[in-house]
């Protein structure tokens, strides 16, 4: 009895995705925190696009990537005591939303405060709300907020992936790494 | 003494003009209603278009669509009134770097060669003063007149470089471009 190896690991395009989301997450976050507290200067300005750009990008690949979920099944869980499995599925639940909540609150937060967004300069998305300062504090709050529970659950899910890769050794990990083996052919 | 005789030619000269615009039997247009007139810029950041405003401004004109030679404009400009969008923005472009508000605290623009293009078109030529610097600028405007009332509108596109608005690090017109277009709509009664 011999699972499909292809069938353990994700499709191409779901590991590119998920890699690459993890990349704008992790350059996305720390940028956003970094230019809130900078004084108005054209490097502020600039940083401002570059995160709005990188949040942007973030909820096209999360739509990208949702699509992809509803055309396929995700590989099958690894063996893990109930609780874990429960945690993983609620978690990755929650990044699932917040992939969509943080670029969307952030977009209608530069909309109530005033300012288009541009896509890469180049592509200007509607305005999601009319200029409404008052709205644009509290969604600067709601955005905040989000933000850093996104950052808190994909520490946890890393945590949790490198538990199963160095203490666990269940291989789990490479089911979602970019460039390991598709395994031994028998 | 030589004020009363100045005085009173400049009255009669007045009275002449006046005659002479009576028997042209147009109307000609000066008060600015301020309620009903507004000038509005839109700058451009990082590929956004940032709207702006400038609620407080007073005009003066003159202006008779049958003889548009004879026209002539004075807006004034109170930049410490400046909506540039967003409160950092409006701190920030009031700082000595951009518009430098304390130094000069109002843009001018004196239009003294108004021309018609033919269709309701015309152009006023004049100064602008901004920041202590003038430039020669043609403004394109339409006219329409409105029962007792005309309105005058168009859109004066300049470079803010050109008058140090934005100097140092902000002269990297990458980030914000160096056009600017100034929108505006000026209701004037016509004069009786």
């Amino acid at each position: 009895m011999r699972a499909p190896i292809a069938g353990q690991r994700y499709t191409t395009a779901a590991i590119a995705l998920h890699w690459a989301i993890a990349a704008l997450i992790f350059v996305g976050f720390p940028l956003g925190i970094y230019m809130h507290d900078l004084p108005l200067s054209p490097v502020k300005l600039r940083l401002y696009s570059y995160h709005k750009w990188i949040g942007i990008t973030v909820l096209a690949f999360a739509i990208a990537r949702l699509a992809w979920r509803a055309a396929h099944r995700p590989p099958p869980p690894v063996p893990m005591p109930a609780w874990q499995a429960r945690a993983a599925a609620a978690g990755h639940l929650l990044m699932y939303v917040l992939m969509f909540a943080v670029p969307l609150t952030g977009w209608t937060m530069s909309s109530a405060l005033g300012f288009k967004v541009v896509w890469l300069g180049v592509l200007p998305l509607p305005d999601l709300v009319a200029k409404d300062k008052a709205l644009g504090e509290v969604l600067k709050v709601v955005h905040q907020t989000l933000s850093l529970s996104l950052a808190a659950v994909v520490a946890l899910h890393l945590v949790a992936a490198l538990e199963h890769q160095f203490v666990r050794r269940d291989g789990l990990m490479k089911r979602m790494l970019p460039l390991a083996h598709k395994d031994r052919k028998p | 003494m030589t004020d009363r005789i100045a005085h009173a030619l400049r009255a009669g000269t007045l009275a002449l003009c006046g005659a002479l615009v009576a028997s042209a039997g147009a109307a000609e247009y000066g008060q600015v209603v301020p309620e009903k007139s507004e000038i509005a810029f839109e700058s451009q950041q990082m590929g956004v278009a940032v709207p702006g405003r400038f609620p407080k401004f007073t005009a003066e004109m003159s202006f008779d669509p049958a003889r548009p030679e004879a026209g002539q404009g004075r807006i004034e400009i109170d930049l410490g009134s400046i909506d540039a969008g967003s409160p950092d923005a409006n701190t920030e472009v009031k700082r000595k770097p951009w518009l430098d508000v304390a130094g000069f605290p109002k843009a001018t623009f004196v239009a003294s060669r108004f021309r018609a293009l033919g269709g309701g078109r015309y152009e006023a030529a004049g100064k602008l003063t901004i920041k202590g610097r003038s430039q020669d600028v043609v403004a394109p405007f339409t006219f329409a007149a409105e029962g007792a009332q005309g309105r005058f509108q168009g859109t004066l596109k300049i470079k803010r470089l050109a008058f140090m608005v934005g100097e140092g690090t902000w002269s990297d017109t990458d980030t914000v471009a160096d056009d600017v277009s100034v929108r505006f709509r000026l209701v004037a009664n016509a004069r009786k």
